[in-house]
């Protein structure tokens, strides 16, 4: 059954649509993660522009991300004090990373920002993924505990002034890596069109130490938060965002992520983080090929204006 | 009356010696004078019909006539950019825009155009992709460039795979000698606006009828709907949208409730 989306201007078979949706909310609720990652140029992939595809899939993850965030409240599983500071540089890092947007579109080159932002992103998060859970996973095999618990260990980061205590997951911080964090996620989940919660859950964790038992949950706030501000934004400075596209990926996101969740449960944590590296790698190094390799047609058209 | 009128003008247009004496006049009409775009549109086929009569019963018909019917869509400036490798990526180092060129542009005739009129006559009434203006922004000037220009042959080639622009050499058949019918595919993902439709009548290598006739291309229903929203209030369709994901997203974690 075809439908015609009012903002990307083309028909698209919508059980296609709805199949997407339910597949990368599988995956993103077993790991955790918003799944923009894949949507996106999954979108791109069916022909959808990269605008609208970057501006559409905002919403997308903003209502996975608030499903997962409501299961976690009921667990009292989130630390909304440090949600809430991360979300403050989050806010100011989605709108410069709008407005680049919009300034890189005008320039032809956001094709190309986008295209090398996945490639260094997920490679880099991909590989390092990858080799974390492997070593992991052969410490398990020798008998020994998978994570090896480093209760005191600082790093210069946690030299740092303006220290900030957040009772929740119990960690005494400065508030500038907290800050620059936030507005990583923010700027970068604004340009690429994603949530940013495959960076956010590992940063949290190596870097401010925040433990497992909060750590997804205050992701998946923030993710919300940026997401759904990102939609906003998106909408008003170019306005891209297809309502009908958003609302049938939504749909089988939500519900997809549900059965994500289940599988992901009954996972060991370090198979699971090996599964999403060997993902987050694959989407990087697919990106890398198109990149390298001689387009088709050297050629290719943009809409400038119309009448 | 009409035919007065008719006779009138005709009277006037031999006074000013502007133009040959009109012996044909076309009469064209269209499926439909409007096309909507709704949540289940995958694109349309219009149909055109016409005749060619006698004007004011003067020369008698000629035997053989070609037709050619041109059909552009709203007008939009496009950019063309061409890749080049940089540092072992490829990335668009060049672009050339169009200025104000047919979103849309079907070529439709009764046989190849180049058989039908000499190539100036061709290129005068811009008859065929490689005669329509396609103007670029060269510098400061805008003009059109010979049609083996790099950009200007990337240009067409890419709106035609695409479905927009077209040239038909078959489309247009002849039922009896004086009374034809043309089918005008439009693609799915058409522009909306205003479209044009330039029909043509040539008899040994001259034109020696013309008219036009239009339609237009709207969004409808819901299509219309969210579209318009989205351009015109921003803020509020951004917010609505946003609600919306909030609301799928709490529906979901009520509906999968499990302890």
């Amino acid at each position: 059954m075809q439908i015609y989306l009012p903002i990307a201007d083309m028909p698209v078979n919508i059980f296609l649509v709805l199949g997407m949706g339910l597949a990368v909310g599988y995956i993103s609720g077993m790991f955790g993660i918003g799944g923009g990652f894949l949507m996106t140029p999954l979108l791109i992939f069916i022909g959808v522009s990269p605008a609208v595809a970057v501006a559409s899939v905002a919403s997308h993850i903003a209502a996975s991300s608030f499903t997962g965030a409501i299961t976690y409240w009921n667990r009292r599983a989130l630390d909304i004090a440090l949600a809430l500071m991360l979300l403050g540089a989050g806010i100011i890092g989605t709108a410069t990373g709008v407005w680049l947007f919009t300034t890189l579109r005008a320039l032809d080159q956001l094709d190309l920002m986008i295209g090398l932002s996945y490639v260094t992103l997920l490679t880099i998060v991909g590989g390092l993924m990858i080799y974390e859970s492997v070593r992991a996973v052969m410490r398990a095999r020798q008998g020994r505990p998978a994570t090896i618990r480093r209760p005191g260990s600082h790093t210069w980061l946690h030299g740092l002034p303006f220290k900030v205590r957040f009772k929740r997951s119990k960690i005494y911080v400065s508030a500038i890596p907290v800050w620059a964090i936030g507005f990583t996620i923010g700027f970068v989940g604004a340009i690429m069109g994603i949530g940013g919660g495959f960076l956010l859950v590992p940063m949290l964790i190596y870097f401010l130490r925040v433990p497992t038992a909060t750590v997804i949950g205050t992701s998946m706030v923030l993710t919300l938060v940026t997401m759904a501000s990102a939609t906003v934004m998106h909408a008003v400075t170019n306005h891209l965002v297809d309502a009908v596209l958003a609302l049938i990926l939504m749909v089988g996101g939500v519900v997809g992520a549900q059965f994500g969740a289940r599988t992901g449960q009954r996972m060991r944590g370090e198979w699971l983080r090996l599964l999403l590296g060997l993902l987050v790698f694959a989407v990087g190094l697919r990106f890398a090929f198109e990149l390298v390799v001689q387009p088709d047609d050297l050629y290719s058209i943009r809409y400038v204006r119309g009448e | 009356m009409m035919r007065r009128t008719a006779l009138i003008l005709l009277a006037v247009i031999l006074a000013c010696g502007a133009e040959p004496a009109v012996a044909e006049r076309l009469v064209v009409s269209l499926s439909n004078q409007r096309v909507a775009i709704n949540s289940n549109f995958v694109g349309e086929e219009l149909v055109l019909f016409g005749t060619i009569e006698p004007d004011a019963g003067k020369t008698p018909l000629r035997s053989a006539y070609d037709l050619v019917v041109t059909v552009t869509g709203p007008r939009q400036t496009l950019r063309t950019r061409r890749k080049q490798r940089v540092l072992g990526i490829w990335v668009n180092v060049d672009s050339r825009e169009f200025v104000r060129v047919p979103s849309y542009l079907a070529v439709l005739s009764n046989r190849p155009v180049a058989q039908i009129a000499p190539r100036d006559t061709l290129r005068r009434l811009q008859i065929g992709l490689d005669n329509f203006l396609l103007p670029q922004r060269i510098g400061p000037d805008i003009a059109d460039t010979v049609r083996d220009e790099p950009f200007r042959l990337a240009f067409v080639r890419l709106q035609v795979r695409q479905g927009f622009y077209r040239e038909i050499t078959a489309a247009v058949t002849f039922l009896t000698p004086t009374v034809f019918r043309t089918a005008i595919p439009l693609p799915a993902d058409v522009p909306t606006g205003k479209y044009g439709f330039d029909v043509k009548l040539f008899a040994e290598g001259a034109m020696v009828a013309r008219t036009n006739s239009a339609l237009e291309v709207t969004k409808a229903g819901i299509e219309q709907y969210v579209a318009d929203a989205a351009r015109d209030h921003g803020f509020l369709y951004g917010l609505v949208t946003m609600l919306m994901a909030l609301l799928t997203g709490w529906i979901a974690s009520v509906v999968f409730k499990r302890d």
